[in-house]
């Protein structure tokens, strides 16, 4: 018996596309993020009052995942921004190669700001790396507060976890308390916004959050002073 | 539930692996899961035998090695096992830990036997 050493990542195919499409987000000077959540837990929601908030200027383009369907493509695309739906036909995450595929005739040179929407899964979507600066896990008020702990992978992959529908808060037993506790035992590091995508309730923290995180990723790139000499 | 694409990427490399020694029986592929990969262990095992069951690659057993979540202090740089999802330095106490180990998702080893 003969032991060949192989030391490979299992998915090494999708951790070379991520690392391009990061080469290329870096060099256009997009920032991007990936959303997770449970499915139902307000990711489409929240991308709509995001957009909602930007001026009609801002160079932001979305990418949305699903099983089936085209909706959430045309819910977001009233806000006249580029947006596109990615169905994967079963498939219960996305991957770099769907990122890429669906990107390919977009110009990242006139983009600042990728959204990509995962498909509704806290499992599968932590193990694929779609060349995202940050993942950023929803949380809602009407799943368990326990979730971080029965997910901890997502949780600990996540730079932000936001949690959503506060205004649910009076009619379900939550305790946002312990919810964050357990995101903090999981992942000590994480950061905790807390909203309500119907009563607008802490939106202008995520965007500060969004705005920071951009700006803070323009200032690491190299393409930074070009783009502020524009 | 992706652990049947997990098992298929195994498979690619493998067949990968077959290409560049060929005529070489391969017996088992080893594989690292960390506990924070997002990929159950069994339900792996379960997605490789479907996927081998009357295959070329019938006969090859899949050994998968669980790593469990280890943290380094950044202080007294102590590595230890964080269970019950305990980030604590055990021994100076500080808070100021960060991921050593967990995240694995890779293939180790082939082990190859008589033709």
């Amino acid at each position: 018996m003969t032991r060949l050493l192989v030391e490979q990542k299992v998915l090494s195919e999708n951790q070379r596309i991520a690392a391009e499409l990061r080469e290329q987000f870096r060099q256009n000077s997009v920032f991007c993020l990936n959303l997770v959540s449970s499915p139902g837990s307000g990711k489409t929601s929240l991308l709509e009052r995001t957009l909602e908030a930007f001026p009609d200027h801002t160079r932001v383009a979305v990418l949305t995942g699903d099983v089936q369907t085209e909706n959430d493509a045309r819910r977001l695309s009233r806000f006249g921004f580029p947006v596109r739906q990615i169905t994967t036909g079963g498939t219960c995450h996305l991957d770099a190669r769907m990122v890429e595929k669906h990107l390919a005739d977009w110009s990242l040179a006139d983009l600042d700001m990728l959204l990509i929407e995962n498909v509704g899964n806290l499992v599968c979507p932590s193990s694929y790396d779609l060349g995202e600066h940050a993942k950023v896990v929803l949380l809602s008020v009407t799943e368990g507060e326990d979730k971080p702990l029965k997910y901890p992978s997502i949780f600990v992959k996540s730079e932000l976890m936001v949690l959503n529908k506060l205004d649910l808060l009076p009619y379900v037993p939550f305790s946002v308390e312990r919810a964050r506790e357990n995101a903090r035992r999981v992942h000590p590091g994480i950061e905790i916004i807390e909203i309500s995508c119907i009563t607008g309730e802490g939106l202008d923290h995520w965007l500060d959050w969004l705005r920071s995180n951009w700006r803070r990723n323009f200032a690491t790139s190299s393409a930074y002073a070009h783009k502020e000499t524009e | 539930m992706h652990e049947i694409s997990i098992a298929a990427a195994i498979l690619d490399r493998v067949a990968a692996e077959a290409a560049r020694y060929a005529g070489v029986r391969f017996t088992k592929v080893g594989v690292r899961v960390g506990e924070l990969s997002g990929v159950d262990p069994e339900a792996l095992s379960f997605g490789f035998e479907a996927l081998t069951r009357e295959s070329p690659w019938e006969r090859l057993a899949l050994e998968i090695e669980y790593c469990p979540r280890m943290q380094r202090c950044r202080q007294c740089q102590h590595t230890f096992t964080s269970a019950n999802y305990e980030t604590d330095c055990p021994k100076c106490g500080t808070a100021d830990t960060i991921l050593a180990a967990g995240e694995e998702l890779d293939i180790a080893f082939i082990e190859t036997g008589d033709a």
